[in-house]
C-alpha cells in the first residue's frame, strides 16, 4: 500500500518522532516501498494457523516473584541526564 | 593461535595472560586504524584482567580454558564500567552499572575481555556502516564490507586481533559477517543463550553467538555463555550442548538437505559452486545428501521486517531521554523533550524500522501485518520441522547470496540491503541454530561461507557436521 502523507505524519507522532516537510516525503517514499515489498504476505492462506509468539513453547521458565535491589538506586540514577535526589527530572508536566 | 590452541599455550606455560593481552591490544593498535573493528579498546580493564589470570594460574586456580584468553564483545553487549553505545548517539556516554550475563560467564571463566567492537546501530543492518561512529572495513579487501550488523566482531577476529568475539544474530548478523571474513560463525538456538543485558532490538529473534577461527573454538565457546538464566525467562533450562565429545564423529550416514529455494535466480555463481561443492565433500565422506523444499522460503523476508520492525517499535520506545541516554537539550514539556531526544538521538535506518514496525502496529494494521506475519512465521517453522522429520539431520545452503560488496554501494537502497539477508533469517524466524563455516574464496579472493542449519538445540549435531567439512578443507587457515 501507499501511505498518504498524513499517515506518515500521524505514525510519527505515535513513534515520538519530529519529521520535516522534506523528511515526511522521503519517509513517504520509502515505506511504501518498503510496504508493497510486504503485501504478499496477504496472498497466504493461513486460516487454521496459529501465530508464532514463542518459538519454542515450553522451555522457559519463571523466577520467584521476589523484589529485590541489586543494582542499586545510585547505579540506577548513574546514566541519567538529570537528578535531583534520588529522582529523574523531567520538565514540569502539571502546571 | 586459535582459542584453543592458546588455551594449551597458557596451561603449558609457554605464553602468559598478559603476554597475549598486550600482543592483542599492540595488533589492534598497528592494524586497526585502518579496519575500524573496535569502537573502544579497555587496555587498563583488560591488563587488570590478565594480571589477575596469570595470579591465578600460579597459585594452581585457573578457572578453565578461557582464562587468560583475550576476546572481544559487540558493542551491545553490556559491560559493567565500560561505555556501551550499540553503535548510537541516543547511547553515547552509556556506562552500563552491570554486566550482561554473557559478559558475567566469560569474565567468570577467565576471559580477557580487550574491547567493544562496531555494529549497525542498534544491530539494524547488513554492513556495519550505519553505526552512529565509523564504518568497519573487510580484512580481506578494505575497499569492501565485513557484513553485518556483527561486522567488528568478525573483523577482529579474522584479522587476528582476538582469537574468538561474541556477537548477535537477529536475522544473519552473526552468519553474513562470518562468511564475508573467513571466520566461524555461530547462531545458537533461540533460548540457549541468555539475552539479559543485550541491547534488545526484537527480542523473539535476537540470539547472542560467537565468532572463532575454527568450528572447536565454536563449541568451546558457547558452553561458557550458554545455559538457563534467572534474568532471562526465555533463556532454556537444558544442559548445554557438550559439542566437544562428538565434534570428530563425521557424516558418515547422516543426511544433508539442500533446499531447493535457497539456490535461486541472484545467487552469485561463484558462492553457489562453493556450496555445491561442498555438498560434493559431504558425500564423498559419506553423508547422503538430498535436495529438500522449504516452500515458504519466499516469503521470510516479508516475514521478518514485519516482526523485527514491530519488535524494535516496541523495544526502542525505552529511549526517551529521561532514565539514560542521550537528552535534547531546552525542550520546553516533556512531549518535546520524547520527541526532539529521540529524533536527534536515532539514525536513519533505526527511525525507518521504527516507523515501520509502529505503522504496523498502529490501529487497523495489527491483524493484517503482526498477526499475519505471526502465522507465516509458523509455516517457516514448519517447513523445517517437516524435514527434520524426513530425515534430514542438517540442511546446507549458502550463507550470503552476494559477496562482499564495496562499502557505501546499498547504502540508498534499504530494500537492495535488506535482500541481502534472504538465505538467513528464515532460521531466525524457526528459533533454528545454524553455523557459517569457511567455503573458499571468490576468484577476486572473497570468502564465501556455507550455511549449515540444525534442529533446536541440535548445536552438538550442527557443529560435528560442520567440523567435517572444516578438516578437509582447512579454509579456517587462511589468513587475510
Amino acid at each position: 500500500m501507499k501511505l498518504t502523507l498524513e499517515q506518515v505524519r500521524h505514525v510519527a507522532n505515535l513513534a515520538r518522532l519530529a519529521l520535516s516537510p522534506t523528511e515526511v516525503e522521503a519517509y513517504q517514499q520509502r515505506l511504501s516501498v518498503i510496504l508493497e515489498a510486504v503485501e504478499s504476505l496477504a496472498e497466504i492462506d493461513t486460516s487454521g494457523v496459529e501465530a508464532t509468539s514463542h518459538v519454542h513453547g515450553g522451555v522457559s521458565h519463571l523466577r520467584p516473584d521476589v523484589a529485590s535491589n541489586e543494582s542499586g538506586t545510585q547505579r540506577a540514577l548513574a546514566n541519567a541526564p538529570q537528578v535531583s535526589g534520588t529522582s529523574f527530572v523531567i520538565p514540569k508536566v502539571i502546571e | 593461535m586459535n582459542v584453543l590452541e592458546t588455551a594449551s599455550a597458557l596451561a603449558a606455560g609457554a605464553v602468559s595472560a598478559v603476554e597475549l593481552t598486550k600482543a592483542s591490544l599492540e595488533a589492534v593498535r598497528a592494524g586497526d586504524a585502518t579496519i575500524r573493528s573496535f569502537l573502544r579498546v579497555d587496555e587498563r580493564g583488560s591488563m587488570a584482567a590478565a594480571h589477575a589470570s596469570d595470579a591465578r594460574r600460579a597459585k594452581g586456580q585457573a578457572l578453565g580454558p578461557f582464562d587468560g584468553v583475550p576476546v572481544a564483545l559487540k558493542d551491545n553487549i553490556l559491560t559493567e564500567g565500560l561505555e556501551t553505545t550499540a553503535g548510537s548517539k541516543i547511547l553515547k556516554g552509556f556506562t552500563p552499572g552491570f554486566d550482561a550475563t554473557v559478559t558475567r560467564k566469560l569474565r567468570e571463566a577467565g576471559a580477557v575481555i580487550i574491547g567493544k567492537t562496531n555494529l549497525d546501530e542498534f544491530a539494524m543492518g547488513s554492513s556495519t556502516e550505519t553505526g552512529a561512529f565509523q564504518k568497519t572495513h573487510n580484512p580481506y579487501d578494505l575497499t569492501r564490507t565485513p557484513g553485518g550488523s556483527s561486522g567488528g566482531s568478525a573483523a577482529a577476529v579474522a584479522a587476528r586481533f582476538v582469537t574468538g568475539a561474541l556477537g548477535s544474530d537477529t536475522g544473519g548478523s552473526i552468519r553474513q559477517p562470518a562468511s564475508f571474513t573467513n571466520t566461524v560463525g555461530l547462531k545458537p538456538t533461540w533460548g540457549r543463550v541468555s539475552r539479559h543485558g543485550v541491547v534488545a532490538y526484537a527480542s523473539s529473534l535476537d540470539q547472542v553467538g560467537t565468532f572463532t577461527q575454527t568450528v572447536a573454538d565454536a563449541a568451546a565457546m558457547i558452553d561458557v555463555i550458554s545455559g538457563v538464566d534467572a534474568l532471562d525467562s526465555t533463556s532454556a533450562d537444558l544442559p548445554k550442548p557438550n559439542a566437544a565429545a562428538t565434534l570428530e564423529h563425521g557424516v558418515k550416514g547422516l543426511t544433508i538437505g539442500l533446499p531447493d529455494e535457497y539456490f535461486v535466480a541472484g545467487l552469485d555463481p561463484e558462492i553457489e559452486q562453493a556450496v555445491r561443492s561442498a555438498a560434493a565433500i559431504y558425500e564423498r565422506l559419506g553423508a547422503t545428501v538430498r535436495r529438500i523444499s522449504l516452500p515458504h522460503t519466499k516469503h521470510a523476508l516479508a516475514t521478518y521486517y514485519v516482526i523485527a520492525c514491530c519488535e524494535a517499535s516496541s523495544n526502542l520506545g525505552r529511549y526517551d531521554g529521561v532514565r539514560y541516554g542521550y537528552r535534547a537539550a531546552d525542550s520546553k514539556n516533556l512531549r518535546e523533550l520524547y520527541v526532539q531526544s529521540r529524533s536527534e538521538g536515532f539514525g536513519d535506518e533505526v527511525k525507518r524500522r521504527i516507523m515501520l514496525g509502529t505503522f504496523a502496529l498502529s490501529a487497523g494494521y495489527y491483524d493484517a501485518y503482526y498477526v499475519k506475519a505471526q502465522r507465516v512465521r509458523t509455516l517457516i517453522k514448519r517447513d523445517f520441522e517437516g524435514a527434520f522429520k524426513a530425515g534430514v539431520d542438517v540442511v546446507l545452503c549458502p550463507a550470503s547470496p552476494v559477496r562482499p560488496w564495496v562499502i557505501g554501494e546499498k547504502l540508498d537502497d534499504p530494500l537492495a540491503m535488506y535482500l541481502v539477508d534472504v538465505l538467513t533469517l528464515p532460521t531466525n524466524l524457526a528459533g533454528l541454530p545454524a553455523v557459517s563455516v569457511p567455503a573458499g574464496f571468490t576468484s577476486n579472493a572473497l570468502p564465501i561461507g556455507a550455511q549449515l542449519i540444525g534442529q533446536a538445540w541440535g548445536e552438538a549435531m550442527l557443529l560435528r557436521v560442520a567440523r567435517a567439512f572444516e578438516r578437509e578443507t582447512k579454509f579456517c587457515e587462511r589468513a587475510p
